[in-house]
């Protein structure tokens, strides 16, 4: 972090001596907040905290995958590592991970605003996670639950595991994540800053925005849905048995109804990082701001009518088939819309080398790969041949897990100096970014290739010819843990000794960089009025013009 | 170019949080938020819905003989109470706005009651059934109604969405007692009613919620 951090010698980096982290102390001043930058910061504790549990599962199954035979488990443990490992890494991970650290944290600062429209709500939000992860987790360690992160009726509504705890919680958990999503379009809606128009709006912004109405209209589907199948568990109503005449293949299209939006919930923030980092790493305007905001809303638009294409085998009608497939491909029409003006971002850009630009690369890598092996899933008759196979786990773990992960390891290299005054090191984030891209790669590149020899998913063993993909496989995992461990200790130690970073380390356009490292208790010194358009790089030599304060 | 700086000078409304700038910029959140509220609970009833319109695609012979079963006259009854509570909540809503208070109180005592009403002719409707075994899914005992198929999915989708139904007419009575308890004490008056409004809203979804319901249920 030399090159880059060019604060002038007239304003030498600064720690604002009283700051949110330190206006008022005590654990109650935290758990009882109603600032948006703390509930950010204990959204990010906590997702951390489940990150680390659901990547030890991953790591479990890994190391149970290395040899064809039983390794280090049996099949029903296996079962609940991998339910264990989907459930924490989706609805305790992945879906709050970003809107509710860098959404909460980030968002209301670009809009210029003081707070979230509902404070009270955000704490409620962050309330609400806990209990669902406390539930959800209790239940599958201490009663185990073995229906893989699906809960696939009928076998959800009969095994004698306890799934219905784990329901409730995942039930709660769309509580916190409907609650989140309409406390942000609301916050958009009505505290953006005097001048600050739609078109003026951060990319993030509009990520954001558009997630949130994915959460607000598909979450309610998913809690009727764990309802159903518990009330199902418990009173045997037969809604999906089909000797009661219930239909099971109701219970994919109501899950799948939220579950394939929920891929564009997970993603789509982690699109809007990219987009707001992208400018500011290759110091350039976002070419086609306006496609990428619209292109948001198109995938959150589309996502809503792609689900049928998990179930190509369930015995849809082919012409059912051929519509998911066709609308699904839509997806990749926008997404691809993003990729070219990223590229076109980039383009001739004075690009700053960085671990947050290497996670951008890898990004793209992984949205371009795990988007075309999309659209190849997304064919029916291919899917016949990948269904449930490792192909298919390969494809989603590059698209969703992939991007999701480097979204968040550019945000939290980003806003770090933001968040916490001070700075990383950047050798040891190169460092570690570069054993995450390849650590990744090496992960599931063998899965595809496994998983297009046949090789099922969901078993804990194999016939032997699989194994040099997986010992390939389970290597690359461990460099992936490798470099976390890393990133996990240079991030602490830039906690307590890190460089005092300044307002604006990166020398960003962003409207969040304009107030103090931390930021005040109330966000801006002064009222924000905005004058120009977003992501304004391109005035060489020229004081930033963004504010008048 | 700064705009904001006006504010200080008026004095704020007693009402308005820190992190909004005026009175109307919070109502206008307040409203957009119960909107979309409402919204996520419409897609609630969506779902069951779907099941409601799958299952009565299966087996629209079963849905039309279980149909019988249900009392005409209850669901009609509490077609009318609910009607007519949503009638009282909106006298009650423009009674704050231009500022008579007992009227307002009166109102929403009314509507209460009759959501109490409505419960109770539930309850008589339920409790026939759990004595003819007209039940859900393997409590299903109703030897009449035996000869059609499924016929206890009719009553899985019946209890199902009557049920949550009546916990939402049980949540909006708490919420009109909170808004009555902010009439009373004087918080929610004619240059502040933006409460009672959402309040409002709450009970019309209630209402309008039955409105599908009746008929689909009930008259087919």
């Amino acid at each position: 972090m030399t090159q880059q951090s060019q604060p002038s010698a007239d304003s030498p980096a600064v720690y604002p001596a009283v700051n949110y982290l330190n206006a008022d102390r005590g654990v109650k001043s935290w758990l009882l907040t109603l600032d948006h930058k703390r509930i950010a910061v204990m959204y990010l504790v906590s997702v951390l905290v489940m990150f680390l549990v659901g990547g030890i599962f991953a790591m479990a199954i890994r190391l149970e995958l290395l040899t064809p035979e039983p390794t280090i488990m049996g099949a029903n443990t296996y079962n609940r590592m991998f339910t264990l490992h989907g459930v924490v890494m989706i609805f305790l991970f992945m879906i709050p991970a970003i809107p509710g650290v860098f959404g909460n944290f980030c968002m209301p600062l670009m809009l210029g605003a003081k707070d979230v429209a509902f404070p009270k709500l955000n704490l409620l939000s962050l309330y609400l996670y806990w209990t669902g992860a406390i539930l959800a987790i209790s239940a599958m360690v201490f009663g185990g639950v073995d229906t893989g992160w699906t809960f696939y009726a009928p076998y959800s509504t009969t095994t004698p595991m306890t799934v219905f705890p784990a329901l409730l919680g995942v039930f709660i958990l769309g509580f916190s994540s409907i609650l989140t999503g309409l406390n942000f379009i609301v916050t958009i809606h009505t505290l953006r800053a005097p001048g600050l128009t739609w078109m003026r709006m951060q990319l993030f912004v509009w990520a954001i925005y558009a997630t949130s109405i994915i959460q607000v209209l598909a979450t309610p589907v998913i809690g009727l849905t764990v309802m159903l199948v518990g009330i199902e568990k418990v009173g045997g109503f037969g809604l999906f048995d089909a000797t009661k005449g219930g239909d099971p293949v109701l219970f994919q299209h109501f899950f799948w109804f939220y579950s394939h939006p929920a891929v564009y919930i997970m993603v789509l923030p982690s699109m809007g990082v990219v987009s707001d980092a992208i400018a500011a790493f290759a110091r350039k305007n976002v070419f086609g701001y306006k496609m990428i905001a619209y292109s948001s809303l198109g995938i959150a638009f589309v996502g809503f009518f792609a689900w049928g294409h998990h179930m190509f085998v369930s015995g849809q009608s082919p012409f059912d088939n051929g519509a998911f497939a066709v609308i699904s491909m839509f997806v990749g029409v926008f997404t691809a819309i993003k990729v070219f003006n990223w590229v076109g971002t980039l383009y001739r850009g004075a690009i700053l080398v960085s671990a947050p630009f290497v996670y951008i690369c890898g990004f793209l890598f992984f949205v371009v790969f795990g988007g075309m092996t999309g659209i190849a899933v997304a064919t029916v008759s291919l899917d016949v041949h990948w269904h449930d196979t490792y192909f298919v786990v390969a494809h989603f773990h590059f698209i969703m897990v992939g991007a999701v992960i480097m979204g968040f390891l550019i945000a939290i290299h980003y806003w770090f100096p933001k968040m916490f005054g001070r700075k990383y090191h950047e050798g040891w984030g190169l460092v570690a970014a570069s054993f995450i891209v390849l650590g990744f790669i090496a992960t599931f590149i063998p899965q595809f290739l496994v998983g297009n020899a046949g090789m099922p998913r969901r078993y804990y063993m194999y016939p032997e010819r699989f194994q040099a993909m997986n010992v390939a496989s389970t290597a690359g995992s461990s460099l992936l843990a490798f470099g976390f461990i890393i990133i996990a200790i240079y991030l602490i130690y830039a906690l307590l000794r890190g460089e005092i970073a300044g307002d604006n380390p990166w020398n960003s356009k962003g409207i969040e960089w304009l107030t103090t490292s931390p930021p005040d208790k109330h966000n801006f010194p002064k009222p924000i009025v905005v004058t120009q358009d977003p992501h304004s790089y391109q005035q060489p030599g020229e004081e930033v013009e963004h504010v008048v304060i | 170019m700064s705009s904001s700086d006006g504010h200080a000078q008026t004095p704020r409304h007693p009402q308005l949080a820190g992190h909004f700038d005026t009175i109307g910029q919070q109502d206008y959140a307040a409203r957009l938020g119960m909107w979309l509220f409402l919204g996520t609970e419409v897609l609630l009833f969506a779902g069951l819905f779907l099941g409601y319109t799958v299952y009565r695609h299966f087996y629209h012979e079963t849905f039309h003989h279980c149909s019988r079963a249900l009392s005409i006259e209850y669901g009609t009854t509490n077609t009318i109470i609910l009607i007519t509570s949503s009638l009282f909540v909106a006298i009650a809503y423009w009674a704050v706005k231009v500022g008579k208070k007992p009227m307002a109180l009166f109102m929403l005592a009314l509507t209460i009651l009759c959501a109490l009403a409505f419960l109770f002719i539930k309850y008589l409707e339920y409790k026939h059934k759990f004595e003819v075994g007209e039940l859900p899914g393997k409590w299903f005992r109703a030897e009449e109604l035996m000869k059609y198929p499924a016929a206890n999915m009719y009553f899985t989708i019946y209890f199902l969405t009557t049920g949550l139904h009546a916990f939402h007419v049980i949540v909006g009575m708490t919420v009109l007692a909170f808004v009555m308890k902010g009439i009373i004490s004087g918080r929610y008056r004619p240059d502040y009613y933006v409460p009672v409004e959402l309040g409002a809203l709450y009970w019309h979804l209630v209402d309008l919620v039955w409105i599908f319901l009746f008929p689909l249920l009930y008259l087919i």
